[in-house]
């Protein structure tokens, strides 16, 4: 009796002792999280106590390494705008309607065929992407806009649209899935079609799912790096929205494609471009940040309604 | 109320909309296949993967990458296994429903959802800036990476877990086991196949991976194969990257396509062991 007594005590302790390796590796992914903070926060003071926050926010022109330096994140930011509102109005139309074939037109036989292909779309490494966009497609977007250039925004959004499509989709079609039988019923039996049924019941009832899908899905393209450094340039510029010939088809550079521009050069570690890095990453963070928040309280929200 | 044929005939193009619009993406990406294979063919030969990398087409090849990519890769693997496992067996088996669980899942779902750039300037800050390791080398690479493939580990290890039954549990419970003895002879046995798939998965991520590299200074072009944890390296991704604006046609069209064929071809080996396991061990369970 007092033997297992004494066992059972040192399992216990044993086991805490276990617990707490597990919780602190839980705990490591918070350290993660902080550590992205405070490194994005501390040199971004340091930039910022050179550049002021009113002038990289007001500044219209980037140009980080040859002098005049300029510091100011609009180009980028717009460039990124541009870019990211293109690939949305490709992919999220495309998503959605994906969604749908795939939660209300097809049996789970096909579905179970289709799937795995959409998702190696969004499986290719995106490197491969950005050498697609500028070695095939903007060749073949010649043949319809002569005047585009080797590198544009049109071909990057493309890629990158083909390449989040598979997160729209899925996310959307559980959003779909979600939605009770009965509705469905409902619809059919007052006569509806299976379109009527689709657009007019299925997607507004599921609608904050599918909203949950779209901001994740351009919270992708904001961040996205590899396939817009090699197809969209690296010509920081105004883009006027409003003049499509302009703004599509002539090179950009976004956010991101500046990071990597300051990455590959030899900059040093003390140098005002080397701090811009983390300016233009705590911008991006904070921007893909909110997206993904925004996200996650559109898919509790759909979560709640049909619990 | 509105005509009985114009209702069936939008009901009929609404379909065909949508048909065409699952299949849009993936029959571009059938063609650029294609065409990125056919460009390939001539360009990949045995000497192109035991050649180094040069900027001469016909002389180019890519041992060094393939390496290189290898072994960041291996040490991703070996990094994010434990430390995903026991984040997801903590959240899953241990952690109560109470608010720090509740940040943490959070946390974990923001991170997936943060761009991989962003740990790239993590990992400059951490492991060059702050620990002083030199840029660019193996070990920064596969630290830097981990920290990027940590949380999709995490959470789909978290699937894993929970696919496991309670039943078993309760079954080990009964049997007086207590409850470390139940993850580690029940609940990991039983999702370990899954846990690999997951783990493979994620460190495919990491092959395909460049956007970080360049952050902590991994070299686009490099001519030697790593020979330790400590010396430089370069990864196949950003030997393409490198390469892909040089504007001359045999890059552009052969040794680039051929360079992407090979990365695919690993990606598509992952894909396919994570298939094997999977379909190995449906068989024996259940």
């Amino acid at each position: 009796m007092p033997f297992t007594n004494i066992n059972i005590k040192s399992k216990t302790i044993f086991e805490d002792i276990i617990k707490n390796i597990f919780k602190s590796s839980a705990l490591f992914s918070i350290l993660i999280t902080v550590s992205i903070v405070i490194i994005l926060v501390k040199d971004s003071l340091v930039f910022f106590s050179d550049i002021s926050v009113i002038e990289f926010f007001t500044e219209t022109s980037w140009n980080p390494t040859i002098k005049p330096e300029k510091f100011g994140i609009w180009p980028l930011m717009s460039g990124t705008l541009l870019f990211t509102f293109t690939t949305a109005l490709i992919a999220l139309p495309i998503g959605l309607l994906t969604a749908v074939f795939l939660s209300e037109y097809v049996s789970s036989g096909i579905r179970k065929v289709l799937k795995p292909f959409l998702e190696l779309l969004a499986g290719l490494p995106t490197v491969v992407y950005g050498f697609f966009a500028l070695v095939y497609i903007t060749p073949f977007l010649r043949n319809v806009f002569p005047a585009i250039q080797a590198f544009n925004v049109l071909s990057a959004s493309i890629v990158v649209a083909i390449m989040i499509i598979p997160t729209i989709a899925s996310l959307s079609e559980d959003a779909m899935k979600a939605v009770p039988f009965y509705l469905r019923a409902a619809s059919y039996s007052l006569g509806g079609n299976k379109y009527e049924t689709s657009a007019k019941v299925v997607i507004p009832a599921a609608l904050s799912g599918i909203v949950s899908s779209f901001i994740l899905g351009i919270s992708r393209a904001i961040g996205e790096t590899m396939a817009v450094t090699i197809a969209a340039g690296n010509l920081a510029r105004m883009v006027n929205p409003l003049n499509p010939g302009d703004a599509f088809l002539k090179p950009i550079q976004t956010m991101t494609a500046a990071m990597v521009e300051i990455g590959m050069s030899d900059v040093t570690g003390d140098s005002i471009a080397y701090k811009s890095l983390f300016a233009i990453g705590l911008t991006l963070f904070c921007m893909t940040l909110l997206m993904n928040f925004l996200s996650q309280y559109f898919k509790e929200k759909f979560k709640n309604k049909y619990k | 109320m509105k005509c009985k044929l114009y209702r069936l005939f939008i009901d009929k193009a609404f379909a065909i909309v949508c048909a065409v619009a699952t299949c849009i993406g993936i029959l571009a990406l059938i063609v650029l296949l294609y065409n990125v294979i056919a460009d390939a063919a001539g360009w990949l030969d045995w000497d192109f993967i035991s050649k180094t990398p040069s900027r001469f087409a016909a002389k180019a090849g890519i041992y060094p990458l393939i390496i290189g990519s290898f072994m960041v890769v291996a040490l991703v693997a070996l990094f994010s296994l434990p430390l995903g496992v026991c984040a997801a067996v903590y959240l899953e088996e241990y952690a109560e429903k109470n608010r720090l669980t509740k940040v943490i899942e959070t946390n974990i779902a923001n991170l997936a959802g943060v761009p991989s750039i962003i740990f790239g300037l993590l990992g400059l800050g951490i492991f060059v800036s702050f620990m002083g390791l030199g840029p660019g080398i193996v070990l920064v690479g596969a630290f830097t990476l981990t920290l990027r493939v940590l949380p999709i580990v995490i959470i789909s290890t978290q699937e894993a877990i929970r696919a496991v039954p309670d039943t078993l549990r309760e079954a080990s419970y009964g049997l007086g086991a207590s409850q470390w003895q139940t993850i580690h002879h029940v609940v990991l046995p039983k999702a370990l196949p899954s846990i690999m798939t997951g783990l493979i998965l994620s460190v495919s991520n990491a092959i395909g991976e460049s956007a970080p590299l360049i952050m902590v200074g991994v070299a686009t072009s490099i001519f030697r194969a790593p020979t330790g944890l400590l010396s430089p390296f370069g990864a196949l991704p950003l030997q393409i990257f490198a390469w892909s604006d040089y504007p001359v046609k045999e890059f552009q069209h052969g040794v680039v396509p051929a360079a992407i064929v090979v990365l695919l071809a690993i990606l598509i080996f992952l894909n396919l062991t994570t298939i094997y396991i999977r379909n190995k061990y449906q068989q024996k369970g259940d």
